[in-house]
């Protein structure tokens, strides 16, 4: 396979000793699918139980049990195909993956190989200073295995079968992504489009969401190279230090006239190095067929039509709605978007106001209020109306813009109605020139030498805007004390 | 159609069955057998036929997405020849 069209325009080249190198990354995003019950028994799929409590017999795999497929999970993944701008495809086939692992007590896996659910799709990204279509290979269902544990005893691992069964959708990218930033960004953004879907909660420290990475490193212009996959890398910034460390290594193996073989690896955030997991010789030969127990999973178009009808609103959508209808920056507009439920905070403060002014607060003070103390948009402590009704008194002119910091925080701390407090505190901001210019003269009087100065140094009007806003314990408008002072000063 | 002592030795490793010298001499024969049987398959065309998958008109079974099942871990660990805690206890596996 050959590619040269990302190439001309890849700035993400990486200097190696003999010229410039071209990172190539795939990734094959595991997604658990949001459902109560497993892909197919009817134990829970919730975490943190104790050690094989939500296993049945067909997830232990007894001998007679029978897979019954759970339909909402078929309508997940339906749904995410339709997210990812995919082809659903209406015929779809179970195969059994086989392998032996004490945590797969079926011995094989069920999974689907040459018919998934889901075909061709795409997601865009932004990253690097660029828009990027990824292409979306495929989406399959299949059943996640269950979980060994190698540190309770030095002979023993202990095996529990709660994961086993639990229904995931295996999200496959084409090979178009060029550096480390842009892996980032694909799984940033797949995550954002499958929380809004409510298809996969995308939770990482869950091991809910995580991502096997390809990797392989080619002189521009040049066939792909050989391409290493790093299992199981749970984090978004384990991604893009994986993509480094191991594009890295590959570049130092082929330096140094060596070549790269195709395998398995463990990316070991520790070390900040990925090292080899599984060696050759063993290599892997899954004998698909399909699974005997399945009939083919059927639907029709009809039933597509109808889950598509009940999607949600997508980021890209919201995204371009917000830059459309509220006039925002595509910068704004993307960090409003990036989780559903700050979109929906920041709607609740913008309607009937400014949309402007409703994002510049709920960015900059509430987020940023917010990550300071570790927090998340649904414990907020200021609500969306209380937010809107600052930003209200702001339009109104009520009070000065510095003075609505001081609210927010009092809002913050103490709660309460902005109106109210603005009242009760005197934090009315002073439109009536008549005191304005009294206080403007007062300081004018006390600084004789200052305001004669001021008529051949402007610069130091801001001086006293800062002396009037300081005697009006900030509440002066300051539109109007820039007037009212220009005219004195005969500036 | 020939299957050779290495494929039948391969097979036999993927599956976890261990066979002796003489078993795997034999099963060569019983293999190749089976697939020359097989093979006259071959000469129906099928390029026009649909994959059978089922022998009766029937869709695949779905059930609703419901808790039903689960919550029986002692049953579930019975027949483990090693448990503790519902653990199943196996020999150290490390990759």
């Amino acid at each position: 396979m050959q590619d040269t069209t990302k190439s001309a325009t890849n700035k993400n080249l990486i200097p190696g000793a003999t010229g410039d190198w071209e990172i190539i990354v795939g990734l094959e995003v595991h997604a658990q699918v949001a459902s109560k019950s497993k892909l197919f028994s009817g134990s829970s799929t919730a975490f943190g139980a104790e050690p094989n409590s939500h296993v049945s017999l067909v997830d232990a795999a007894m001998p007679g049990m029978l897979p019954v497929i759970n339909a909402e999970c078929v309508a997940q993944a339906v749904r995410t195909g339709l997210g990812l701008k995919a082809g659903i495809n209406l015929k779809s086939v179970f195969d059994r993956k086989n392998y032996f692992y004490p945590d797969l007590p079926q011995g094989y896996q069920i999974s689907q190989y040459k018919q998934p659910i889901v075909g061709e799709g795409e997601v865009e990204i932004d990253a690097d200073g660029e828009t990027i279509t990824v292409g979306i290979e495929r989406l399959h269902l299949e059943q996640d295995a269950g979980k060994s544990i190698h540190d309770q005893h030095p002979e023993y691992s202990y095996v529990d079968l709660n994961r086993s069964g639990v229904a995931l959708m295996e999200i496959v990218s084409k090979p178009d992504l060029r550096s480390a930033k842009q892996a980032q960004a694909y799984v940033t953004k797949l995550r954002t489009i499958l929380r809004y879907l409510g298809t996969c909660d995308g939770d990482m420290d869950k091991g809910n969401l995580r991502a096997d990475v390809n990797v392989s490193v080619r002189k521009p212009g040049e066939p792909f190279g050989t391409r290493c996959e790093i299992k199981n890398v749970n984090s978004i910034r384990f991604i893009g230090q994986a993509v480094d460390v191991e594009a890295r290594r590959q570049i130092d193996i082929l330096e140094d006239g060596g070549t790269i073989s195709q395998e398995t690896r463990l990316f070991d955030p520790g070390r900040g190095e990925t090292r080899s997991m599984r060696s050759k010789e063993e290599a892997h030969d899954y004998r698909y067929f399909p699974d005997p127990d399945l009939l083919p999973l059927e639907f029709t178009q009809a039933y597509v039509d109808e889950l598509a009808q009940h999607l949600p609103e997508l980021p890209d959508e919201k995204r371009a709605r917000f830059m459309k209808s509220y006039g925002l920056s595509p910068y704004d507009a993307s960090v409003l978007v990036a989780e559903r439920e700050n979109a929906d905070f920041f709607e609740a403060v913008a309607k009937g106001r400014d949309g402007k002014a409703a994002a510049n607060w709920v960015i900059n003070e509430l987020f940023g209020r917010l990550n300071k103390e570790g927090r998340d948009i649904a414990d907020s402590p200021v609500s969306a109306g209380q937010l809107g009704a600052i930003v209200d008194l702001i339009a109104g002119g009520t009070i000065s813009g510095k003075i609505a910091k001081e609210l927010f925080e009092i809002v913050w701390t103490e709660g309460g109605y902005p109106a109210d407090i603005v009242e009760l505190r005197g934090m009315k901001q002073v439109t009536d020139t008549g005191a304005i210019e009294k206080a403007i003269d007062e300081i004018i009087a006390a600084n004789p030498d200052k305001a004669e100065q001021a008529k051949l140094k402007p610069n130091l009007l801001g001086w006293f805007v800062g002396q009037v806003m300081k005697s009006s314990g900030g509440k002066a408008n300051p539109a109007a004390v820039n007037e009212i002072l220009r005219k004195k000063l005969g500036i | 159609m020939q299957v050779d002592e290495a494929t039948v030795r391969r097979i036999a490793r993927l599956a976890r069955i261990k066979i002796t010298d003489s078993e795997a001499q034999s099963l060569q024969k019983e293999l190749s057998g089976i697939l020359d049987w097989v093979k006259q398959l071959d000469e129906v065309d099928t390029k026009s036929v649909e994959p059978m998958t089922r022998v009766v008109a029937q869709d695949l079974e779905r059930r609703p997405d419901e808790v039903t099942d689960g919550e029986i871990a002692a049953t579930v660990v019975a027949n483990a020849p090693v448990t503790e805690d519902n653990f199943f206890v196996v020999p150290k596996v490390v990759e």
